[in-house]
């Protein structure tokens, strides 16, 4: 391994080497420090004069004199079966005190794109026991589906739940969980480490740990790293893989700040133009391919800066994931948990996830009726602000209740309320007889009769 | 131009910069050891500035660069139908073959199979005279697509020597000219270069889509243009799945530009089930793919749109009625953004380079109904997805289309969220073809199309005037006749605008039933001002018997026994 000490400038996390042999764009760089320790880098722009290196652990306390070292390799993880219950920092080192990973293969971070033709549409039904969930922006298994929520918001509670209660019914089959902290502080990390403690679930998690006091642009080879042993899991050893990455607002800001320190021109606010395509070669890594039985979900969490949708960071994501889960502060002030704001939800795939033989027949229908009439109950309580109640007409009055009704007791459960789909179905049908039957006119008169509790009741009486 | 070679100088992610090297603006060049494709797309001193379809980790410094002295081309010829492309016209299905289920770099494939053998119909004989463009000679590629062999473009033509028929490959011999050209079954045509034809002509017939709000209320020309700009999750995919799936073209070329993988996959398993209701065959047989998802190279992103719309161009030289969707042009742009920041050019707005405008003007300007060199007419027609950031339709890619194309479908997040679908505004969408497209409606759907057309307009746009009044003062204290306008209204958008993609019978709605429809509401409108006349008030109006039949009506596969039975229902209990 040759060595250099030709740094001829510091910018940021940046340092520019001079005068060096051919090196390989994306080469992974150690820098040895004048006390002999050793930081991780990788080469960003490369060329005969000189080569930009982004140093992962910063650069405080890099000077000129420090060695430079080219590896001839880029970036890669120890991947074994092994890594199952292990805890590792960042960049992939095992920081649980538990030996070196022996790896079976050592593979490149930067996962090379499936190929479109090779995927397979994902269409298994995960239930995950939430309502809001489960009825109204259905998962299935291979999408990728974050929760866009705010700072103070109860998101990890509602990820660990999902990890927690999430289950292809009728399957037994090997699951895993990674989890790619980015940046969160310890607390919540610890809050995440101690439920899978309880659960027994760490034995069947790989941990990332890139905590607040860790250093930040660290954060952009996390993911990475997270989504390469996810894939070597589920493809390697069948295992249908559950990534969670939080906080993605935390890589996003770190993206920024090597922009800025390479001072490229700037797209909206602040955040570089190439944003889009690289959060698309995390994102896309989730999903389902023809002829291998394991799969790879994905729940990136991220916080809106300002609870604001349009900001670019959940606004590329959301151009990127099949949906979103969209949380409330409005919801979660009302004391509902999980305060998920369904109108701004959406999954993306859940069209070919539920109906008969996946969650029940009448769900399609169920949910576009559910969704009507909320969106109705909701626009009213804007009129109600001005005129009162008192003017709204008997009709407008039941929307409004409906969607009272519909976040106190469809919306709103427990932490630890595990419900089934039917339970679920069935709790909405409760809320939808509280309408005019004539109201309902996004469902075929055929599921009515059969769900609804008016018809039930009947029939069962007979 | 001979081939030659250089080095690399310096890698930055996509681009490279080469020197010692011979080329001209948009040569093809392979680059490292691995020859990457790449196109070159600038030139500084001594120095070659290209852009690198593939990934570029582990490339190096000093590693050669061969310049192949060509443009990017596409292979045009039969073999394209049902096929699924990268940007740069590799079919996934051998790339799968070579690399398995990711893509790995360096690989090369070409873009029609050259092995198999197509049965060649010639329409020519010895002695006659070929031009450029001519159609002499056809293939049945599939069920329902004639493959029309054309001279290329760019052949001279001149007196035939020898005509062959039979089962040839693509690049077999099918005849020779006097002067020696050998002509074949395939040819190549550079990506970023119009295909030649005689003229334009004036779009006077609607693509029908099956869809009611556009071809009713903002229909496109065959040979026209469209944007559908919308925030995430406002329905912009699922728009273009149904015109490429409904669209009464001859072909579809479909570009998934920097989308999701999974949406590509949703196609390729989608379109071989559905059946073309005009030829009751799979979809699949009419449809070319272009898919470069946005975790493929962001440079071979750039140059999916052009090998997408070059494809279609083919086509329509073959006289075809060609649409093509792109989803997204937003994802192209962001593309050109990325490469000119990596070029270091001086960014016009938000980043994105000063020729933004012109690009996207000319792509768009590559759609049209012509007159083709061999005398036929055949069209492209363009229908670009835009994604706005925020969904803030005043963003540059928005605008700079919006300068362009004819016909605006405005999505809104509002009533995605209320799941009205398609969640297209009708308040600010619009069409510049109604005009013209209306002689044709008049003719070939009723005479009373226009007018119908223009009263249930003006009964929605009064609805949203009236809302602002019944946000200030509840429903109850309009004047009854206006309250009924509000129904008649609801019935507009719930029965007639809102239709079900994923319903099997309401996804697609012929221009017939669109008539049918559209001229029940206007029945029924009368008869409520006629009970209202009679003395009956608002609300026995609003629950005449038969309502909920009605508005069920169109998922019938008789609807229009369901309907008649329904409206006969409510006329009894209006008493007109």
């Amino acid at each position: 391994m040759e060595e250099y000490k030709t740094i001829t400038q510091v910018a940021g996390p940046l340092i520019f080497v001079e005068k060096t042999k051919p090196v390989a764009y994306g080469e992974l760089v150690n820098v040895v420090l004048p006390d002999g320790s050793v930081r991780k880098g990788q080469v960003l722009d490369t060329s005969k004069n000189i080569v930009v290196v982004q140093m992962f652990e910063g650069t405080r306390g890099i000077d000129k004199s420090c060695s430079v070292r080219f590896t001839g390799d880029i970036v890669k993880l120890n991947c074994s079966k092994d890594l199952l219950g292990r805890i590792l920092s960042g960049s992939g080192e095992p920081i649980d005190g538990g030996p070196a990973i022996i790896p079976e293969e050592r593979i490149p971070i930067v996962g090379a794109a499936i190929n479109p033709y090779a995927r397979k549409y994902p269409r298994e039904f995960i239930q995950t026991g939430i309502s809001a969930i489960d009825g109204m922006n259905t998962l299935v298994r291979g999408q990728k589906l974050p929760i866009f929520s705010g700072s103070g918001l109860p998101h990890n509670d509602i990820a660990l739940q999902i990890a927690r209660q999430a289950k292809v019914r009728g399957q037994a089959e090997e699951f895993a969980v990674v989890f790619a902290a980015m940046g969160i502080t310890y607390e919540e990390a610890y809050q995440f480490m101690k439920e899978f403690e309880r659960t027994g679930a760490l034995e069947r998690a790989v941990v990332f740990l890139n905590l607040a006091k860790d250093p930040a642009i660290e954060r952009i080879i996390t993911p990475r790293m997270a989504l390469t042993a996810a894939e070597y899991l589920a493809y390697t050893y069948d295992y249908h893989v559950l990534v969670i990455l939080t906080d993605m607002t935390n890589y996003c800001e770190a993206l920024r700040e090597i922009s800025a320190a390479r001072e490229e021109v700037p797209g909206r606010r602040g955040y570089p133009g190439y944003m889009y395509t690289d959060l698309a070669t995390i994102y896309e890594r989730a999903g389902r391919i023809r002829g291998r039985k394991g799969t790879i979900t994905q729940f990136p969490i991220l916080t809106m800066p300002a609870d604001d949708i349009t900001h670019p960071i959940p606004d590329l994501t959301g151009y990127i994931t099949e949906g979103q889960i969209v949380l409330s502060r409005e919801l979660h002030a009302k004391g509902i948990y999980p305060p998920i704001n369904v109108l701004p939800s959406l999954s993306r795939l859940m069209k070919e996830g539920i109906g008969a033989g996946m969650t029940r027949d009448d769900h399609k229908q169920w949910n576009d009726q559910m969704y009507a009439a909320y969106a109705e109950g909701v626009d009213l309580r804007g009129l109600v602000a001005i005129v009162g109640e008192e003017a709204l007409s008997e009709r407008d009055r039941l929307f409004l209740k409906f969607a009272d009704e519909f976040e106190r007791r469809f919306v709103n459960q427990g932490k630890y309320e595990d419900r089934d789909i039917e339970t679920t179905l069935d709790l909405g049908w409760e809320l939808l007889s509280m309408l005019p039957e004539r109201e309902l006119t996004k469902i075929e008169r055929k599921y009515i009769e059969k769900y609804h509790p008016a018809y039930k009741k009947k029939t069962q009486g007979a | 131009m001979e081939v030659s070679v250089g080095e690399i100088y310096r890698i930055s992610g996509p681009l490279v910069v080469a020197e010692r090297l011979k080329a001209r603006m948009y040569d093809l060049c392979k680059v490292g050891e691995e020859n990457l494709m790449g196109e070159v797309v600038g030139l500084a001193g001594d120095k070659v500035l290209i852009q690198v379809y593939e990934d570029t980790s582990g490339v190096r410094p000093g590693e050669k660069v061969v310049n192949t002295g060509l443009p990017l081309s596409v292979d045009l010829g039969p073999g394209l139908i049902g096929n699924i492309y990268d940007g740069v016209q590799r079919p996934l299905p051998s790339l799968k073959e070579i690399s398995g289920d990711f893509i790995s770099r360096g690989i090369e494939a070409p873009g029609i199979d050259k092995k198999k053998k197509w049965e060649f119909q010639p329409l020519i004989k010895k002695g006659d005279e070929v031009k450029a463009g001519q159609i002499i000679g056809k293939v049945q590629e599939t069920e329902v697509v004639e493959h029309r062999i054309l001279v290329p473009p760019n052949v001279k033509g001149g007196k035939v020597k020898e005509v062959y028929s039979g089962s040839f490959t693509v690049d077999e011999t099918i005849a020779v000219l006097e002067d020696g050209t050998e002509l074949r079954m395939a040819h190549k045509w550079p990506v970023r270069i119009p295909r030649p034809y005689i003229e334009k002509l004036p779009p006077v017939v609607p693509l029908l889509t099956g869809q009611r709000i556009l071809d009713t209320f903002f229909p496109i020309a065959k040979g026209g243009t469209a944007a559908i700009p919308g925030p995430f999750g406002s329905g912009k995919t699922v728009t273009q799945h149904q015109l490429a799936k409904w669209s009464d073209a001859r072909i579809v070329v479909y570009i998934g530009c920097g989308e999701r993988g999974n949406e590509m996959t949703e196609v390729l398993e989608e379109f071989p089930e559905l059946i073309d209701p005009r030829t009751g065959k799979p979809l699949m047989l009419r449809t070319v793919l272009v898919a470069n998802t946005s975790n493929m190279p962001v440079a071979a992103r750039d140059a999916s749109v052009y090998t997408g719309i070059t494809i279609a161009e083919y086509f329509r030289d073959m006289g075809y009625d060609v649409a093509l969707q792109a989803d997204s042009t937003s994802r192209w742009a962001e593309a050109m953004r990325e490469l000119s920041g990596r070029l270091e050019e001086m960014p016009g707005e938000e980043g994105y380079p000063a020729y933004l405008a012109s690009r996207l003007a000319e792509f768009y300007e590559r759609a049209g109904r012509v007159k083709t060199l061999s005398g036929e007419i055949g069209s492209v027609s363009v229908v670009g997805a835009v994604s706005p950031p925020g969904g803030d339709f005043s963003e540059p890619v928005t605008q700079n289309t919006l300068r362009i194309v004819k016909a605006f479908w405005g999505l809104d997040a509002k009533l995605a969220g209320r799941r009205h679908f398609p969640a297209i505004n009708w308040l600010i969408s619009y069409s510049l073809y109604t005009g013209t497209l209306g002689e044709w409606y008049e003719k070939n759907v009723a005479p009373e199309w226009n007018e119908l057309r223009t009263w249930a307009m003006s009964v929605l746009q009064e609805e949203a005037t009236l809302q602002e009044i019944v946000m200030l003062v509840g429903s109850d204290a309009l004047p009854e006749s206006q309250r009924v306008l509000l129904l008649v209204a609801r019935i507009i958008r719930d029965f007639y605008l809102s239709q079900y993609a994923y319903h099997e019978i309401d996804s697609y709605c012929d221009i017939r039933k669109q008539y049918d429809m559209l001229k029940a509401i206007k029945t029924v409108n009368d008869w409520f001002y006629k009970a209202l006349e009679a003395g009956k008030t608002y609300e026995e109006i609003e629950k005449v018997e038969g309502f909920d039949e009605f508005m069920r009506s169109k998922l019938e596969a008789d609807y229009k026994t369901a309907m008649t039975k329904a409206m006969e229902k409510m006329k009894k209990s209006l008493g007109v």
